[in-house]
């Protein structure tokens, strides 16, 4: 029953989602997308299963292979990009005469 | 438990206070923190389980990636924020469409398993496509106007149902893999067709949602695998693309399946009626003397701000009126630009105290208390026609009343119709001023305009 296990883990992660995210100001909201992108960069786990296999057909390692670079990509810049937006969000005016 | 499970659910734990951490803008940065050290042990504890033996590809693979994601990250101007999570999306989505596939290959699954692997790979190569094609015409590669045939509609049913079958098909028969290829090349073909009829405007809507499918995707591949921190960390996306793809179709007036299925830009012939029309145009010496006498001046942005590239003068332009005593603030509508919060990234890049930027709902009851609307580039979403005219494409559109302030200025290169091909009766009001040029070299003359008068 590992399955109905599963479900019962997305079903509370799911409703945990919509209220966290709802509570975050429309100000945010492209850094906010951002991150989430970066965290659904999570797949780099499956695809460091699949290449890091002893006994695999070249051709899953292969797919393996770009899988960990696709992840990384979207991952590394994601959290980057995001760092970097919200670097520029201040409340106070920055004072220059 | 096995070390790399406390690894996962500390992981877990983290993916989840980074998500309330970015609640808001003080806290935020400590949001991405924890996320990136929730990356870092899901990596670390992957790397610890015993399956894992061949560490030259992985190592070689996170350099690689790495070496591609730093400059994508730090080298894209800030108006380009909405292409580069597409592109990012795309390459989340094929990495977790590519581990289904391999997954496949490697096991021949059957039964549950194999479903869960074919929702991955649907959505997998589905979001992909998809996340190109929105790339392509953010980018201006393809035309980013909507593109639409007769029987669309149907047609995607009927390539979405026929890759559904195959999935059925393979769960009760592994053998049939002369499918796969079929059911690929079906997933990729309908995230194309998903863009397609996709226009400029209903962007911030299906960014959004290809964000909750590349999630979704990384759930299904934690069922198939049987790893819970997919699953949380996949749903957490899942439920957050979802949910502002809801505030975007919110802030439209609009359903989710208007959005998919029903192009925008396909321009109502009624409306399309437009005589010519007087209107009362403006020089930047004469703008610039009714902002200097204005008392509160209320900016509103949209996505020609963006094209502009207009941010950085429109902070001079504020910064010239506030010194002189002026009431600046800037009115943000949830869909403007191409991105949701697209223009509150642009003006924060150009140091626009963030509250100074104030949502429609609440500038709208001030508006008529505004002595200047001064709109840059936007045009639909201050579009009266929205609430008196219920034939209009965009009825029922929640807008920025624009139209009660005293002034309404508009700075506008032409006067063609705006996305939605409608045509604006603001521009032909007693009290607007349109102000014909570039964003940017325009707002360059009001600045001027502001610095030299006294």
């Amino acid at each position: 029953m590992n399955f109905e296990f599963g479900l019962y883990v997305f079903m509370l992660a799911a409703f945990l989602g919509f209220e966290l995210i709802r509570k975050v100001s429309p100000l945010l909201h492209t850094p906010l997308m951002s991150l989430t992108n970066a965290i659904a960069s999570i797949s780099v786990v499956g695809a460091i299963l699949i290449s890091g296999e002893e006994h695999v057909s070249t051709l899953s390692r292969v797919l393996g292979f770009i899988a960990v670079v696709a992840a990384t990509t979207n991952l590394v810049s994601g959290y980057l990009i995001t760092d970097r937006m919200l670097k520029m969000f201040k409340k106070k005016e920055p004072s220059r005469k | 438990m096995t070390p790399f499970g406390l690894l996962y659910l500390a992981a877990a734990a983290l993916f989840i206070l980074a998500l309330k951490w970015m609640s808001s803008p003080a806290t935020a940065r400590r949001g991405v923190f924890a996320g990136e050290f929730g990356m870092f042990l899901a990596i670390v504890g992957t790397l610890m389980r015993h399956e894992v033996v061949n560490y030259e590809w992985i190592i070689a693979g996170l350099l690689l990636g790495a070496v591609i994601g730093v400059p994508l990250a730090l080298f894209m101007p800030m108006t380009h924020v909405p292409q580069r999570t597409a592109i990012s999306q795309a390459c989340g989505a094929l990495a977790s469409a590519l581990i289904g596939t391999a997954e496949f290959l490697r096991l021949h699954p059957s039964g549950f398993m194999m479903a869960a692997l074919g929702v991955e790979m649907l959505l997998g190569y589905l979001t992909f496509t998809a996340s190109m094609m929105a790339f392509g015409k953010l980018q201006e590669l393809l035309p980013s106007r909507p593109v639409t045939y007769r029987g669309q509609n149907l047609v995607n049913l009927a390539i979405f149902l026929v890759a559904a079958a195959i999935v059925g098909a393979l769960v009760l028969d592994p053998t049939k893999t002369a499918l796969f290829p079929i059911f690929i090349a079906l997933a990729m073909m309908f995230g194309i067709q998903l863009i397609l009829p996709i226009g400029g405007a209903d962007m911030p809507t299906v960014i959004a949602l290809l964000n909750s499918y590349a999630g979704l995707s990384a759930c299904a591949m934690g069922f198939a695998l049987d790893n819970k921190l997919l699953i949380i960390a996949g749903a957490l996306d899942g439920s957050s693309g979802f949910i502002l793809s809801i505030i975007m179709c919110r802030a439209m007036n609009r359903s989710f399946t208007n959005v998919l299925f029903g192009a925008f830009g396909q321009v109502h012939a009624g409306s399309a009626a437009t005589e010519a029309k007087p209107v009362r145009s403006a020089s930047p010496e004469e703008a610039a003397a009714i902002l200097e006498d204005a008392r509160s001046v209320v900016i509103i942005p949209g996505y020609g701000m963006a094209v502009a590239q207009a941010q950085h003068k429109i902070r001079e332009l504020h910064d010239a009126l506030v010194k002189r005593g002026v009431d600046v603030r800037f009115a943000i509508h949830p869909v403007a630009g191409r991105m949701p919060g697209h223009m509150n990234v642009l003006l924060a890049e150009a140091d626009v105290p963030y509250d100074k930027l104030v949502e429609m709902e609440d500038i709208n009851p001030e508006m008529g208390m505004t002595d200047v609307a001064l709109i840059v580039g936007a045009n639909d979403i201050v579009n009266p026609a929205a609430k008196n005219d219920p034939a209009s494409p965009i009825a029922g559109m929640p807008i920025i009343e624009a139209a009660k302030a005293r002034t309404v200025m508009i700075i506008k290169r032409g006067m063609s119709a705006g996305f939605a091909g409608i045509d604006n009766e603001l521009y032909y009001m007693p009290n607007t001023l349109m102000l014909f040029g570039d964003a940017k070299a325009f707002t360059a003359g009001l600045v001027k305009e502001l610095a030299g008068g006294h």
